[in-house]
C-alpha cells in the first residue's frame, strides 16, 4: 500500500526535475512579489520591519497558488490521470503523493528561500527561524487546500482566476497562524501558540483532503 | 420547506407546487417587514450612547444572520444532491445563492453606515465583519465555479463539494479571525450590543430575520422555477408549459 | 462475466442509447460499432466507471463494476496514450504497470518493448518519437498485462501495418487465454481464430 504512495511521488519528482524551468519560476515569482512591496510601501525599515511576515506570507500564498495549476493539467492532458482514477490502489493515496511531491518542489523551497528574503526586511535571526518553521508546517497546508481547488477547476477556461477565487479565502487561516507567529515573536510573546495552531491545521488537511480531491478528481473526469 | 419536498422530489411535480406558494411567501415577507420596521423606528428604545443612528442594525443583524444561515441551508442542499443524486437538491443550493450573497452584501454595506457615525470609519477589520467579507467570497467562488462548469451534473456535483468544504472551514475562518483579531487588539466593536439588550429591539431583529427569511424562499423558488425550466426544457412537462403560454 | 444491464447515456440534452444491454464472457470479443458521436466512446468509459449512466447498472462477476477489486481485472486503454513525453518508454511502461495489478520487472518490460518495435528506443524520450511510436509505447501495456477485462477505445489508430497485425494476434491471445475484450475500432477487425460480436449503436 505505501509502495504507490512512494512510486507516485519519485515520478512526480522525476517529471519536476526533467522540467526544472517551471519549478524554478514559482521560486522567482516569490522573490519578485517579496521585493515588489519595499518599492511600493517605502524603504523605511521601522515599517518593513513589521510589515515583513505578512508580506512574505502573502507572496508565498500567491506562489503557491500560482503552482497549483502544474498539480493536475498535465497528467490529465496526456491521459495519465485517467489511469489513475482506474489504478487499483486507493486514490486518496495517489493523490496524497501527488500533493508530497508538488509541496517538495513548490513548497519547500519557499520556506527556505523565505529567511533570505527576510533578511530584506531586516528581520533578527531568530524571527527568521520561526518563519521558517512557520511556512514549513503552512506550505503543505496550501499544497492539500489547493489541491481541492485544482481538481474542482480542472480542465475549465479561466481555470487559473477561478481556482485563486476559491482557495485564497480557504488559505486565510494559515495565513493568520502562520504570519502571525513571526509577529508574535518578534513582539516578544511565543510564537508556541500560532504554530500549535498550524500544526493541527496541518493533520486536519492532511487527512481529509486527499479523499475530497480523489472525490472531485472522479466528478471532473466524468 | 423541507418538510414533503422528497414526495416531490421530480422537477415536474415540484415546479406547480412551487408556484403556487411564492406568492405567499412574499406575503408574509411584506407583512412582517412593515411590523419589523415598526418596531425598529418607532418602539425600541433610543439608544444612550449612539442616538438614532444604531436603528440600521435592524436591517444589518437580521441580513448578518441571514447571509451565513442561507450558506449552511445552500451547502446541506447541495450535499444532498450530492449523495443521494437528486437533481432539484443541487437547483435549491443554486437558486439560493445569489440570495445568500446579496444578504452578505446588505450586511458589509449597512455595516459600513452604521460604523461611519459610530466610530468614525467606513470600515473596520473586526472578527464580525471580516468574516463576513469572507463569507462574500465563498459565495462568489461557489457562483463562479457554478456558471464556469458547462456539464450541469458536474457543475451540481463540484459546486457541492466547494459548498461542504466552504461550510466546513466557515468556524476555523471564523475561529482564526477572531484570534487574529483579538492579538492585533483591534477595535473590538461589538455591533450587537452588549448585554442588556431591550427585549425590543430583540423582538425587531428577530421579526425582520424572519421577514428576510421569507423573502428569501420566495426569490430562491422563482429562481429555482426558472432553473428547472431551462434544464429540463426538452422534457414534455416544459413543452407544455412553454405552449400554454404562447 | 462482464454485464451491461439497461443502460441509457445522455449527453447534455440527447440521449445517445437507452435500454442497452449485453453480457460479456469469458473468450469473447465485442466490437462497439457506430458512426462518430453516437457513444461509443461514453459507452467504454461507463463500463470503466469513469462515467455513470443516468440510468442502469454494470456488473461484474455479478457485483457492480466498481472499486479497486474491479481496476485490478481491468486494463482500459482510451483515446490519450498516457504516455508522459519527459519519460522514457522504460519508465512509462513500468510506471503504467505500477498503477496496475500487474508486476513488471525492466527486463520484462524492455523484452515487450522490443516485440511492439520499439527495441533500441526504450531509452529514449517519448517526446523525441513518432506519433506512431508513442502509440506503441502506450499499447506495450498489451503485451504484458494479466487483467482479464480490456477496454479499448480504438487501439488500432495510427498504427502502421505491422503493429496492427501485432496487436490483433496479441487480442487473439487473449481471447484464447479466457479473456474478454471490448473495443471500438474505424478499421476493419481480423482477430485471428476470433470471431467479434457486434453491438451497433445508433444515433
Amino acid at each position: 500500500m505505501g509502495n504507490i504512495f512512494i512510486n507516485v511521488v519519485r515520478r512526480d519528482l522525476l517529471l519536476a526535475f526533467r522540467r526544472r524551468a517551471d519549478v524554478l519560476t514559482t521560486l522567482f515569482f516569490f522573490v519578485i512579489v517579496v521585493s515588489l512591496f519595499p518599492l511600493g510601501v517605502g524603504p523605511e525599515m521601522k515599517t518593513l520591519r513589521i510589515i515583513a511576515p505578512g508580506v512574505v506570507w502573502v507572496a508565498a500564498l500567491l506562489a503557491s497558488m500560482l503552482s497549483l495549476q502544474r498539480l493536475f493539467a498535465a497528467d490529465y492532458q496526456d491521459g495519465t490521470l485517467e489511469q489513475m482514477l482506474l489504478a487499483p490502489q486507493p486514490l486518496g493515496l495517489i493523490v496524497l503523493g501527488k500533493i508530497v511531491a508538488h509541496w517538495m518542489v513548490s513548497g519547500l523551497p519557499l520556506a527556505l528561500m523565505a529567511p533570505i528574503l527576510g533578511l530584506q526586511f531586516d528581520l533578527p535571526p531568530a524571527a527568521l527561524g520561526v518563519m521558517f518553521v512557520a511556512l514549513l508546517l503552512g506550505t503543505p497546508i496550501l499544497s492539500l487546500i489547493g489541491a481541492v481547488g485544482a481538481a474542482l477547476t480542472l480542465g475549465l477556461r479561466g481555470g487559473g482566476v477561478l481556482l485563486s477565487l476559491l482557495v485564497l479565502p480557504l488559505y486565510i487561516p494559515a495565513l493568520i497562524f502562520g504570519a502571525g507567529a513571526v509577529e508574535a515573536h518578534i513582539a516578544g510573546v511565543s510564537p508556541e501558540g500560532h504554530l500549535s495552531l498550524l500544526a493541527a491545521l496541518l493533520i486536519i488537511t492532511g487527512l481529509a483532503t486527499p479523499w475530497v480531491t480523489a472525490l472531485a478528481l472522479r466528478i471532473a473526469m466524468e | 420547506m423541507a418538510l414533503n419536498i422528497f414526495k416531490y422530489s421530480s422537477p415536474a411535480a415540484f415546479y406547480p407546487i412551487a408556484g403556487k406558494m411564492i406568492p405567499w411567501f412574499y406575503g408574509m415577507a411584506a407583512i412582517l417587514t412593515v411590523i419589523g420596521l415598526y418596531i425598529s423606528f418607532f418602539v425600541a428604545p433610543t439608544d444612550a450612547t449612539q442616538g438614532e443612528s444604531y436603528r440600521i442594525i435592524f436591517i444589518h443583524v437580521p441580513a448578518a444572520w441571514m447571509s451565513m444561515f442561507i450558506y449552511i441551508v445552500m451547502a446541506t442542499w447541495a450535499g444532498l444532491g450530492l449523495i443521494l443524486n437528486t437533481r432539484l437538491s443541487s437547483m435549491m443550493a443554486q437558486a439560493l445563492a445569489p440570495t445568500g450573497a446579496m444578504f452578505t452584501v446588505v450586511a458589509l454595506l449597512t455595516g459600513a453606515f452604521w460604523g461611519k457615525p459610530t466610530w468614525g470609519t467606513w470600515w473596520e477589520w473586526d472578527a464580525r465583519m471580516t468574516s463576513e467579507l469572507i463569507l462574500l467570497f465563498l459565495y462568489i467562488g461557489y457562483m463562479s465555479l457554478n456558471a464556469a462548469i458547462d456539464d450541469v451534473r458536474r457543475a451540481d456535483k463540484a459546486g457541492a463539494i466547494l459548498a461542504l468544504v466552504g461550510a466546513v472551514n466557515v468556524p476555523i475562518i471564523y475561529f482564526s479571525v477572531k484570534w487574529w483579531n483579538t492579538l492585533h487588539q483591534g477595535a473590538s466593536v461589538s455591533l450587537t450590543r452588549s448585554p442588556s439588550m431591550a427585549k425590543t429591539m430583540l423582538l425587531g431583529m428577530l421579526i425582520m430575520a424572519i421577514a428576510a427569511w421569507m423573502y428569501a424562499i420566495a426569490v430562491s423558488l422563482s429562481r429555482a422555477r426558472l432553473l428547472m425550466l431551462e434544464r429540463e426544457k426538452s422534457s414534455a412537462w416544459v413543452q407544455a408549459i412553454l405552449e400554454q403560454k404562447s | 462475466m462482464l454485464e451491461a444491464v439497461h443502460l441509457t447515456c445522455l449527453r447534455g440534452e440527447r440521449t445517445l442509447f437507452t435500454d442497452l444491454s449485453f453480457t460479456l464472457s469469458p473468450g469473447e470479443l465485442l466490437q462497439v460499432a457506430g458512426a462518430n458521436g453516437s457513444g461509443k466512446t461514453s459507452l467504454l468509459r461507463m463500463l470503466c466507471g469513469l462515467s455513470a449512466p443516468f440510468s442502469g447498472e454494470i456488473r461484474w462477476h455479478s457485483a457492480r463494476a466498481r472499486g479497486e477489486d474491479f481496476h485490478r481485472d481491468l486494463l482500459y486503454i482510451g483515446h490519450h496514450s498516457a504516455v508522459k513525453e519527459e519519460l522514457t518508454a522504460l519508465e512509462n511502461l513500468l510506471i503504467a504497470s505500477a498503477f496496475s495489478a500487474t508486476k513488471l520487472t525492466p527486463s520484462i518490460a524492455i523484452e515487450a518493448l522490443y516485440n511492439i518495435g520499439l527495441g533500441g528506443r526504450e531509452h529514449l524520450p517519448t517526446k523525441v518519437l513518432s506519433q506512431g511510436q508513442k502509440r506503441r509505447v502506450g499499447l506495450a501495456r498489451l503485451l504484458v498485462s494479466n487483467a482479464p477485462l480490456w477496454i479499448l477505445d480504438e487501439p488500432l489508430t495510427a498504427l502502421d501495418v505491422g503493429a496492427v497485425e501485432l496487436i490483433q494476434s496479441r487480442l487473439a491471445e487473449h481471447v484464447q487465454r479466457r479473456g474478454m475484450i471490448v473495443l471500438t475500432t474505424h478499421q476493419p477487425l481480423q482477430v485471428p481464430g476470433v470471431t467479434p460480436r457486434r453491438i451497433e449503436l445508433n444515433t
